[in-house]
């Protein structure tokens, strides 16, 4: 592997000094883990972890039709946001169905924030210029290489950012956003995060980046903050039944067919997508994402297939042992008529087929 | 595969070592088996250790199970023929100890050997880091 041509984000050097193994992710050099997976995803769960998502994408939109163009390209309301300040998960949608990318949308007061997959940037950037022909006010700006992100999550995410931004930030509701100047560096950021845990998605500019990551574990040092890979973040994630695209979505599945159908609103309106959508929902789909419990301790993988037990329906999109519930868990792609909850199913593993059974998402649900 | 933290890690002078990174102990004509710390540390945590019964004779070269983590599911392969003596029982509830002390706790077979000549093939421990390195 060489690592030449892969980008890396303001922290690379910070990563590798404390022990980072570092991997080839969607481009960038990332890091995968510091000390190990279950170290860390069990630090999300019980304490706080901070994660680089600097890789992440970063758009502005501005303008006079900004709110109605992100209206239109997006599948969940956008009219939810009744104020700024206020955040939203949802996909942009291609014509026939399938999904171009998931993000989530910031309003601001001067304009939105959508913050995009890594994989993805250059494709959406693509998308929304071209859609945006349609709209002769708005103005986009790519703004992903001025711009860091920090996930810091966990029940003690609050109280550490509440030591550095003030008390305020305690008392944000989920999906919201705020604005902090610590120690001179301007920061911002959204109550969200992608492990099912409390938390918060920091927005810095790369200038700053060194700095608030390292101050950010020196202040959660009490509180027993690790920092996270991408390997803890995977895990993280699909405990918590939040999909990845490139897995549970893309050009090819539809938010619907991955479950996702509490973020799409059909009746808020013409957005882009929209009419594949309601016929996939008249029609009914013709695959969806359940979530299987595995037997045994074998653990089920992305291209395993699922079984009936009268032969093959469907495929494994992501799984790993559930590190936090304790079991082999995972994402599978199977018919309508499988997705029942209780209903038992098969994992080929190594030739073997393994009892499954369907159940509720998420696996893993915060007190 | 290589890794700047492969320096640092535990390759023990008494052991041989073969390039599908298992490693084998002798002690009085019986071989013990498991994987380097090289082999662990880049598989991760490790959930699963799937072994053969005792008694049952295999090759040189022969899979003989199959290690687990989260991040990767690998082969097992025998760095010397003979038949198993004794499996590690204690991995089936404990995988971590092959994170933990792969050569002591974490160890997988014990193997009477068929030709301990097998063995002149094998790896030193200089050998087999410089391999790791690399």
């Amino acid at each position: 592997m060489t690592t030449a041509q892969l980008k890396e984000t303001p922290l690379a050097s910070a990563h590798r000094k404390i022990g980072a193994r570092m991997v080839d992710f969607a481009g960038w050099n990332m890091p995968v883990q510091y000390k190990s997976i279950v170290t860390e995803h069990m630090a999300v769960r019980t304490r706080a972890g901070l994660f680089d998502v600097s890789h992440m994408g970063e758009f502005l939109v501005l303008g006079d039709s900004a709110h109605d163009f992100v209206q239109y390209v997006i599948a969940n309301d956008l009219n939810k946001l009744v104020k700024p300040d206020m955040a939203l998960y949802t996909q942009f949608v291609r014509p026939d169905g399938g999904t171009v990318d998931d993000l989530i949308v910031y309003r601001r007061k001067q304009d939105y924030l959508l913050v995009v997959n890594a994989s993805n940037i250059d494709k959406d950037w693509k998308w929304l210029k071209e859609a945006a022909n349609d709209f002769p006010g708005v103005e986009l700006r790519n703004i992903s290489d001025a711009i860091s992100l920090l996930a810091l999550q966990g029940p003690l995410a609050a109280s550490i950012l509440s030591g550095l931004a003030g008390n305020w930030v305690l008392d944000m509701p989920s999906f919201t956003y705020g604005e902090a100047t610590v120690e001179s560096m301007d920061i911002s950021f959204g109550r969200t995060g992608y492990t099912g845990e409390d938390g918060f998605e920091i927005f810095v500019g790369s200038q700053d980046t060194e700095k608030l990551w390292n101050l950010l574990l020196q202040c959660g040092e009490a509180s027993g903050i690790e920092p996270c890979g991408l390997g803890a973040r995977d895990t993280l994630r699909l405990e918590a039944g939040l999909p990845l695209y490139g897995h549970e979505l893309d050009d090819g599945t539809s938010p619907l067919e991955s479950g996702l159908s509490w973020s799409v609103k059909l009746d808020k309106g013409d957005f882009l997508g929209a009419e594949a959508l309601k016929l996939q929902r008249l029609h009914g789909l013709k695959k969806q994402c359940v979530c299987l419990k595995v037997d045994g301790k074998a653990l089920p993988r992305q291209g395993y297939a699922v079984d009936s037990g009268l032969g093959r329906i469907g495929v494994v999109t992501s799984g790993s042992q559930g590190i936090f519930v304790g079991y082999p868990i995972a994402f599978a792609f199977v018919p309508p008529a499988y997705t029942e909850l209780g209903k038992e199913l098969f994992v080929t593993i190594r030739d073997t087929k393994v009892r499954a059974q369907v159940v509720k998402r998420p696996f893993y649900k915060r007190k | 595969m290589s890794d700047t933290g492969a320096k640092t890690l535990s390759y023990p002078s008494e052991l041989k070592y073969v390039k599908t990174h298992e490693y084998v102990r002798v002690e009085d004509g019986l071989a013990t088996i498991g994987i380097t710390a090289f082999a662990a540390d880049q598989l991760g945590d490790v959930t699963y250790v799937e072994l053969p019964k005792a008694g049952t004779c295999l090759k040189l070269e022969d899979k003989f199970g199959v290690i687990e983590s989260v991040k990767s599911v690998s082969d097992l392969y025998m760095p010397v023929s003979g038949e198993i003596t004794a499996v590690n029982d204690r991995l089936s509830s404990e995988p971590e100890l092959v994170n933990l002390d792969c050569y002591g706790e974490g160890w997988m077979l014990k193997v009477k050997m068929d030709n301990a000549d097998e063995l002149k093939d094998a790896l030193s421990a200089a050998g087999y880091k410089e391999f790791c390195v690399e």
